[in-house]
């Protein structure tokens, strides 16, 4: 029973835009699970496919994109055979997403009592008084002060880090079981975040939510998820445990992300650097993605390394790793 | 006082204010007995600020704490409200005549957007050439040689230069920014935010390639981020803002390993780090407040843990801790004697 237990779990994704230009391969074979009350990190720069790897999952990829390939479970049930009025029931309800800019979620002409009241309503058959309640609620717990008045606002009335606050009280509102952030902190104040990171720890272990934490940045993660996966080019080239990816990596360019972070390296001097820039997923190197880039490239890298286990919980896509 | 001695750029009691003037129905309003009145912001708010020949100094601070807008004071984009400029020893208004020229031009300022910076209708040969030719360092003849040349020290290859900007990543077009910056011989670089747009892979690339330069150019640096983490690895010294204040300056190691300030404190301790596992975050409490109503005396003290009655009443003046440390705290007061 323990393959079930798993709150979310991916295998084998694939998403490819289909352009004019060519097929964009944005998310390629990408599998990782995510348990019950366990926060993953998806770490990678832009155009990795982390994103895409969030949409896929609330089922929000338009044209010309398409999921080609794989299965999404949630709670055992396989999304691919919702309808829409299943995936309506599902999510703001079961799975909700955080997006980096809250002004994505949240309608600029209607006050927030408006648009809260309706995330509750649409999944629940109560009075509006007792949605109301439960709005206060949300808004207290992630530690907005007078939630009551607040209510009566607009989103024009909010700074930028109680606007993204009022989009996670919206996130967390029905109680999800999987919530999906998407860069949430990136645009914020490194005191903001703080108090953000803050409030999303606690309420992912009181709540048993689990939480996917979608970001470029290292260092939050390190302080924040359990699990990491670091995506690159579309692809997952390393996964496991956050302190041994990240105190052990194996993948050269998890290795030479963390390198290449200013506060790892002696001030003043040049910092660690990975040659090179990010490929246009249109003409991706054969084989393995980072190829090109790599110091550490031997012949086999022309043909995409498999995903193996070099340890107990530990997932890699590298023919010569670091270690 | 003594020019030799005197640093390379210098702002002395330096203020701006932004003021949001009545339109005619908020006049008719007043008129009428409505309580309306003219918004001022207090961008930044009597800052003295020091800059040596070769030195790198760091300005941190948050959304709204008035460091553009700082940089741009510098770099002669906007003008202050109050308080002195010097340039070499010699205020900026000395420096306002043709033959002074090439000295204003050795202030020039980078823009953190590589995307809105880059002006996408010219080609990179136009973006990085037209200021040198226009102030007569190149001749237009050799203008080509010379773009090629810039490029060259940012790590492009010249055949690029036929190019518009949006066939460039972002990692590029911050070089082609630091190329136009570069082409009119600048001695002082104001970088904005320079790499914070940019991928982690990319930033490093484009930090290195600051301090290359530094060395190759002898250039020196007012570098304005968020980020205290880029901050520390390229400063030799770093200055604090909030809502418009200084609050703490001092060289980089002693302010990172001993903040004095609260909010400098808090800063360094909100910072996420790689080697900080599974941490527990204990956020600083409360919001940025408004620079359009700032709080009354200290304007940390709402946020601070160790405010105490003063600290609401009167503003701390910024004064020397210890030598070449500075920090605007009543906490340094030696208790009253």
């Amino acid at each position: 029973m323990t393959a079930s237990a798993a709150l979310l779990e991916v295998d084998g994704l694939r998403m490819h835009f289909f352009t004019k230009a060519g097929v964009v391969k944005a998310v390629d074979d990408v599998s990782f699970r995510v348990e019950r009350g366990r926060i993953l990190g998806l770490v990678g720069e832009s155009g990795s496919g982390k994103s895409m790897t969030g949409y896929s999952i609330m089922g929000l990829v338009d044209a010309p994109g398409r999921i080609v390939a794989g299965r999404i479970t949630l709670n055992g049930v396989d999304l691919a055979t919702l309808d829409d009025a299943a995936w309506r029931k599902l999510r703001g309800n079961r799975v909700a997403m955080i997006f980096q800019d809250p002004m994505m979620t949240l309608n600029p002409v209607l006050r927030i009592d408006t648009q809260m009241v309706e995330a509750v309503r649409a999944h629940h058959d109560v009075s509006r008084a007792s949605a109301l309640e439960r709005c206060r609620e949300a808004l207290a717990r992630v530690g907005i002060p007078s939630p009551d008045e607040r209510l009566r606002n607009y989103p024009h009335q909010f700074s930028g880090g109680m606007r993204q606050r009022v989009a996670i009280a919206i996130a967390l509102i029905n109680k999800p079981d999987l919530i999906i952030a998407d860069e949430p902190t990136t645009a914020l104040d490194v005191t903001i975040q703080g108090q953000i990171l803050f409030e999303m720890q606690r309420l992912c272990r009181e709540t048993g939510t689990g939480l996917i934490w979608i970001t470029h940045d290292l260092s939050v993660i390190s302080g924040l998820a359990d699990d990491v996966c670091v995506m690159y080019a579309g692809r997952i080239v390393e996964a496991g445990p956050v302190d041994d990816v990240l105190d052990r990596p194996m993948h050269p360019y998890t290795r030479g992300l963390l390198d290449s972070v200013p506060s790892r390296n002696t001030p003043g001097r040049p910092l660690a650097q990975i040659r090179g820039m990010t490929p246009s997923l249109l003409a991706l190197p054969e084989g393995c993605a980072f190829r090109e880039r790599c110091a550490r490239a031997v012949d086999e890298c022309r043909v995409a390394p498999a995903t193996r286990v070099p340890a107990a919980g530990r997932a890699l896509r590298c023919v010569n790793p670091v270690a | 006082m003594n020019t030799a001695a005197a640093p390379l750029l210098e702002l002395r009691d330096v203020s701006k204010r932004f003021v949001r003037r009545l339109d005619m129905a908020g006049r008719i309003a007043r008129r009428l007995g409505a309580n309306m009145s003219e918004a001022t912001v207090h961008a930044v708010d009597h800052v003295s600020l020091a800059v040596n020949e070769r030195e790198v100094v760091g300005l941190v601070g948050e959304s709204g704490c008035g460091k553009s807008t700082l940089g741009r004071i510098v770099s002669r984009i906007l003008e202050p409200s109050a308080g002195e400029r010097f340039w070499k020893g010699r205020p900026y208004r000395e420096y306002d005549t043709a033959a002074a020229r090439p000295e204003r031009l050795a202030v020039q300022m980078i823009f953190q957007d590589p995307f809105a910076s880059l002006n996408p209708r010219l080609r990179i040969a136009d973006i990085v050439g037209e200021a040198p030719v226009v102030h007569g360092l190149v001749a237009p003849r050799d203008r080509e040689g010379y773009v090629a040349d810039i490029l060259g020290r940012v790590g492009m290859d010249a055949s690029l230069m036929r190019r518009f900007p949006h066939q460039f990543s972002g990692g590029q077009r911050s070089r082609i920014g630091i190329a136009r910056a570069l082409a009119v011989k600048p001695r002082f670089l104001v970088c904005d935010e320079a790499v914070a747009a940019l991928d982690v892979s990319i930033q490093a690339q484009v930090l290195n390639l600051f301090i290359r330069l530094r060395e190759e150019l002898a250039l020196t640096y007012l570098f304005i981020s968020h980020d205290l983490g880029v901050i520390r690895h390229v400063s030799d010294r770093v200055v604090v803002m909030y809502l418009g204040r200084v609050v703490e300056s001092g060289p980089t190691a002693e302010i990172y390993s001993h903040p004095n300030h609260p909010y400098t404190e808090a800063l360094i301790a909100e910072v996420p780090r790689v080697d900080a596992r599974h941490r527990r975050y204990v956020p600083i409490k409360g919001e940025i407040p408004s620079p359009l109503a700032p709080p009354p005396g200290c304007h940390f003290h709402p946020r601070c843990p160790k405010a105490f009655d003063r600290c609401r009443v009167e503003a701390p003046r910024l004064r020397e801790i210890a030598p070449g440390r500075l920090s605007a705290c009543h906490l340094n007061d030696a208790p009253a004697s």
